[in-house]
């Protein structure tokens, strides 16, 4: 199968490589970036020297492959949706602009008119742990939002069942979510050791994180950066409207998750690594939850590790493509994080 | 089969099992032991725990 990858010199752009490379299924056909076009890849991804010769081109330079994904900026595919659709029957966007299934939200959210919102229905929402019979065949998928897909995935369970009386979600997130383009905000003495409030309210991940949840009920959340390159913990403080038990805690979480390929419940009594954690995740798909029930309250703390730019960008891409396409869901995506780190 | 007293998980019976075996639940993790045989009841085993000489 020949696929392309429209803006790859990004960071998750250059996992999608790292993936892509060894997926057996797969022929990496071209690798656009205007800012470095000519250049190998290698001279932005350099942990994949001695893997591909591949060279950045220009976007103008595409060929028509069968699988188009695009890692560019927000905003930019919704602005040249009809030439990237000219080029390939599935196209599979990383991108913020087909997330929402309606204009208003968008609009509410990212402050200005969707370009082509005729074409948001178009796209199936990429967490497979929610949608994976709508992705079976379909043309055209939209990535997740890493913070989105955290808090979703902790939630999911608790929501479906009607358990949330109310909700607040603090996500520790690493420096990597910011791109790879710099600014003040990441220059090395100001980023490094930095423990920032960046969006006490009003992260825009919200908007999918009510969508996808189906929440009648408001989601609190708050994003604060820490020192930590790859990966992100969602503590989501659920406050439960009936009592519950650390078992029925245990049941409901194996319900939804106990045959899912990249989901780990883990909570354990014992040792050093007894809930999720970031590092263990790291460059890998999985997706770590674990829980606890506060003996002295209604409330409950789910925690979710990700790496953002795997099971929160490109390794849930690909997972996504695997199910489009038929392929077994863990194609090119089974290997777990590195330990230690 | 027996049931994991911690998590509920289903935890499959050991061959030829004896009071006081330790055995692991796969899904929490928890350490366990055998205390009944007919049936097959399991308890959280206890944890070792720290002297300080104190």
């Amino acid at each position: 199968m020949k696929v392309s990858i429209a803006g790859g010199s990004g960071y998750a752009g250059g996992d999608l490589l790292r993936i892509l490379l060894f997926h057996p299924e797969v022929e990496i056909v071209q690798v656009t970036s205007e800012r470095h076009a000519g250049k190998l890849v290698t001279t932005v991804h350099p942990n994949l020297r001695k893997l591909t010769k591949l060279k950045f081109c220009p976007a103008s330079e595409l060929e028509p492959c069968d699988v188009l994904f695009t890692g560019l900026p927000h905003g930019h595919v919704m602005g040249r949706l009809a030439e990237f659709e000219a080029l390939a029957p599935v196209l599979i966007d990383l991108s913020a602009d087909f997330r929402m299934n309606n204009s208003d939200d968008y609009e509410k959210w990212y402050g200005k008119p969707h370009s082509c919102p005729q074409h948001l229905q178009d796209f199936v929402y990429g967490i497979p742990e929610l949608h994976r019979e709508q992705m079976r065949g379909a043309k055209r998928i939209s990535g997740a939002g890493c913070n989105a897909t955290a808090t979703i995935l902790a939630l999911h369970p608790l929501f479906s069942e009607g358990l949330v009386e109310s909700t607040v979600v603090e996500v520790k997130a690493g420096s990597s979510q910011g791109g790879n383009a710099s600014s003040d905000a990441s220059h090395h003495p100001e980023r490094s050791g930095a423990v920032r409030s960046y969006k006490p309210t009003g992260h825009r991940h919200l908007a999918e994180i009510h969508q996808e949840l189906d929440a009648d009920i408001p989601v609190h959340f708050s994003a604060t950066s820490i020192e930590m390159v790859r990966g992100l913990l969602a503590t989501c403080h659920v406050f439960l409207n009936r009592q519950l038990t650390d078992k029925d805690m245990w049941k409901l979480y194996r319900k939804y998750y106990g045959d899912e390929p990249f989901i780990r419940i883990v909570k354990e009594r014992s040792g050093i690594h007894r809930y999720p954690e970031p590092k263990l995740v790291a460059g890998s798909n999985y997706c770590d939850i674990g829980f606890e029930l506060d003996p002295h309250s209604n409330r409950l703390v789910v925690m979710c590790a990700i790496d953002n730019l795997m099971k929160g960008a490109a390794g849930q891409a690909v997972q996504a493509f695997n199910i489009a396409h038929g392929f077994e869901e863990t194609t090119g995506l089974q290997f777990p994080g590195l330990h230690p780190v | 089969m027996a049931t994991c007293p911690v998590c509920d998980a289903d935890v499959e019976n050991p061959d030829d099992p004896v009071v006081g075996e330790l055995l692991t639940c796969d899904d929490c993790g928890c350490e366990l032991e055998v205390l009944e045989l007919k049936p097959l009841k399991l308890g959280e085993a206890p944890e070792a725990e720290e002297d300080w000489g104190e």
